[in-house]
């Protein structure tokens, strides 16, 4: 599986900070503490999932790496270039190698625009192709995505949920991407409809080489199509593992917690199984609590010890990093 | 055997929209046993919440209309009372908990008030009772501090906490039935596992009648003692949940447990996916809703509708094939 470890895009220590301004003369009064300083390398050609509950911050990630956030500090790393220093010209023609799918297909596709100018559109601005290249291009796309390219006249609403998260896919596709965020691709599909989008992901991966940071809170679908996978929580990454050995030995609480909470679909092993069921809500991220930020709802924490100080995201294993005091 | 508790027989609902008259449940027939957790498992525009919104004569008409069948609570037919007496057994008798938490709360009303309205309409109890009851109820659903809350308006809660109000009040009258329309489809999973939780012991506790709509057969796996699997408007198996899981014997079931990728699985390999879509059915179908989807496919699937067949003690499945080995059943 990982065949060679060549870095392709390296993210340190990247913070997003939302202002929060109030009163009479908008005065800056706090911040949304959306992402908090997190610390990943992509490996070329892997697929790295990363998952948490809704409001981690996890798909704010996903934009502020592509730069559609300006991050509030660090730095992305993409062969060689660090993203957060260009603007402009630069900035754009660096778009091309890399790509989003977004989360609700029925949002993403301008209702007004054909299927055909949607996903020629990119190959449009970035004035890579003449229009009679565009509409080969196009027709070439749909196929690789299994749609008719006889679509490419019509509309969006013509389509299904999971045909338009295909053409999604093709319009990340047009520009031929190195690297694409895929921000919960499939959790506004249908499950039977889910594992035709995925595994034509896997298929698009194979055949182009492509690398994905995989956004989704599903977490035996990112078991399934990851490589690697990081757990994020309020702001921050608190551990990141292989597949296999962040699924079969989790070893911060709340990986533990949240991987015991997902239910099996078969009712012998449901019996047997024990679940680490959290206590109340995660915490606003306005105002994150001091120390470790999962203190508040983890079943070990110890006073003294999690509220004193930020654990240190640390690497226990090779390539097994947690942020914990007590691992 | 006991009587069923609830007992439908040949539900059919029709919309009427611009396109044509939309066949949403196609002569769906099942019962309840008391005490029995039931759960309904189908993709968006199956017929799973169409089923029970018509039991309940929640269904908006027009465009509307439930055009056939019965559906027997305690003997009495439930479709043709009158609005007075469905009334007294809609919220009090059974109740339903939908899906999104965030919307099914009134926003300008208090927690309290929306939760002593039941009480008040359906218990006749004065205020000081009801304010009472309410906190006894925030507190059976494990909202701490339930006295100060109960001024809270609904914004002020997570998603999370919202759907325990949405439970407390639909229990809150002591409902022998509770229906659950995917209660936990817009929540963490976290939350979700708190709230499937909670529901578990409710029922150890109360005693009380499940019927649980979802489209995540994991819930399904972990909660229900049986099964009915829509598609299309019919119910196309129903099973005893064990009984399901190991032997499915719809090509869909079998095709929606294959698409299932599995948290303690192992091997990477490759989703199994049933291609196409599901159908949205302007006339009623005289072939196998299914058939253009299905692998197993046979002559006959074309030609004539299969009704559901027992095939076990506990297991009754519409199809002609036998997924085994391909053949007539």
């Amino acid at each position: 599986m990982e065949t060679q470890n060549e870095v392709l895009l390296k993210v340190d220590n990247l913070v997003k900070h939302f202002p929060i301004y109030r009163g009479v003369f908008q005065r800056q009064v706090g911040a949304v503490h959306a992402v908090d300083g997190i610390s990943f390398d992509v490996y070329k050609g892997e697929t790295l999932g990363l998952v948490g509950e809704s409001g981690c911050g996890k798909s704010t990630a996903g934009r502020t790496i592509l730069q559609l956030y300006k991050p509030t500090s660090g730095s992305v790393d993409f062969q060689g270039v660090d993203l957060a220093t260009l603007k402009g010209e630069e900035l754009r023609h660096m778009r091309k190698k890399i790509q989003m799918i977004f989360q609700d297909p029925y949002a993403s596709l301008n209702p007004r625009m054909t299927v055909g100018d949607i996903i020629g559109e990119p190959l449009m601005v970035h004035n890579v192709a003449t229009p009679k290249e565009i509409e080969e291009r196009v027709a070439d796309l749909l196929n690789k995505v299994n749609l008719n390219p006889a679509f490419a006249s019509r509309y969006p609403h013509e389509f299904s949920g999971g045909q338009r998260q295909r053409i999604g896919i093709a319009r990340a596709l047009a520009l031929q991407p190195d690297f694409i965020v895929c921000d919960e691709p499939i959790s506004a599909l249908d499950v039977s409809i889910q594992a035709q989008v995925v595994n034509l992901l896997e298929d698009l991966q194979a055949q182009f080489g492509l690398t994905y940071l995989f956004i989704a809170h599903d977490l035996s679908m990112v078991r399934h199509i990851s490589t690697r996978v990081a757990v994020m929580y309020l702001g921050i990454i608190v551990e990141l593992a292989d597949r296999k050995t962040l699924y079969t030995n989790p070893l911060h609480p709340y990986s533990q917690a949240l991987l015991s909470a997902v239910p099996v679909a078969d009712p012998v092993v449901e019996e047997k199984r024990k679940r680490v069921i959290l206590e109340g809500d995660v915490p606003s991220p306005v105002n994150p609590p001091s120390g470790c930020r999962f203190r508040t709802r983890c079943p070990i924490a110890k006073p003294g010890v999690c509220d004193a100080s930020k654990p240190e995201f640390r690497e226990v294993d090779p390539g097994h990093f947690v942020a914990c005091h007590l691992v | 055997m006991p009587e069923l508790l609830l007992d439908i027989q040949g539900l059919e609902t029709q919309f009427k929209t611009p396109d044509g008259i939309v066949h949403a449940v196609n002569g769906v027939s099942f019962g309840i046993k008391e005490g029995e957790t039931l759960a309904v498992v189908g993709e968006s525009g199956c017929g799973k919440s169409v089923t029970m919104l018509s039991v309940l004569r929640l269904i908006p008409s027009p465009p509307g209309k439930v055009t056939a069948g019965k559906a027997l609570y305690q003997g009495k037919d439930l479709l043709t009372m009158s609005d007075e007496e469905i009334r007294h057994i809609r919220g009090a008798q059974i109740a339903m908990v939908f899906q999104d938490p965030m919307t099914s709360l009134n926003p300008v009303m208090t927690i309290g008030k929306q939760l002593m309205e039941p009480l008040q309409l359906h218990l006749g109890m004065d205020n000081n009772q009801a304010t009472n009851r309410a906190i006894e109820l925030l507190e059976m659903v494990g909202i701490s501090e339930a006295k100060q809350h109960l001024k809270d308006y609904p914004h002020q809660f997570s998603g999370g906490m919202r759907q325990r109000v949405m439970i407390a009040m639909a229990l809150s009258c002591n409902p022998q039935i509770l229906i659950a329309d995917e209660p936990t489809t817009a929540l963490d999973v976290t939350i979700q596992a708190q709230i499937v939780e909670l529901v578990k012991r409710l029922r150890n506790e109360l005693g009380m009648t499940i019927i649980w709509i979802t489209h995540d057969l994991g819930i399904v796996a972990g909660l229900a003692q049986r099964v009915l699997v829509m598609y299309g408007g019919y119910i196309i198996e129903e099973s005893e949940v064990k009984e399901l899981f190991a032997n499915p014997s719809h090509p869909y079931t079998l095709g929606l447990i294959g698409s299932l990728p599995r948290i303690d699985d192992n091997d990477r390999s490759r989703l199994f996916s049933i291609e196409g879509m599901p159908p949205v059915l302007y006339t009623k179908p005289n072939a196998c809703p299914f058939a253009p989807r299905c692998k197993y496919v046979m002559d006959r699937c074309w030609k004539e509708n299969p009704t559901l067949e027992k095939i076990g003690p506990e297991h009754k499945v519409a199809c002609f094939v036998d997924v085994k080995n391909g053949r007539n059943r």
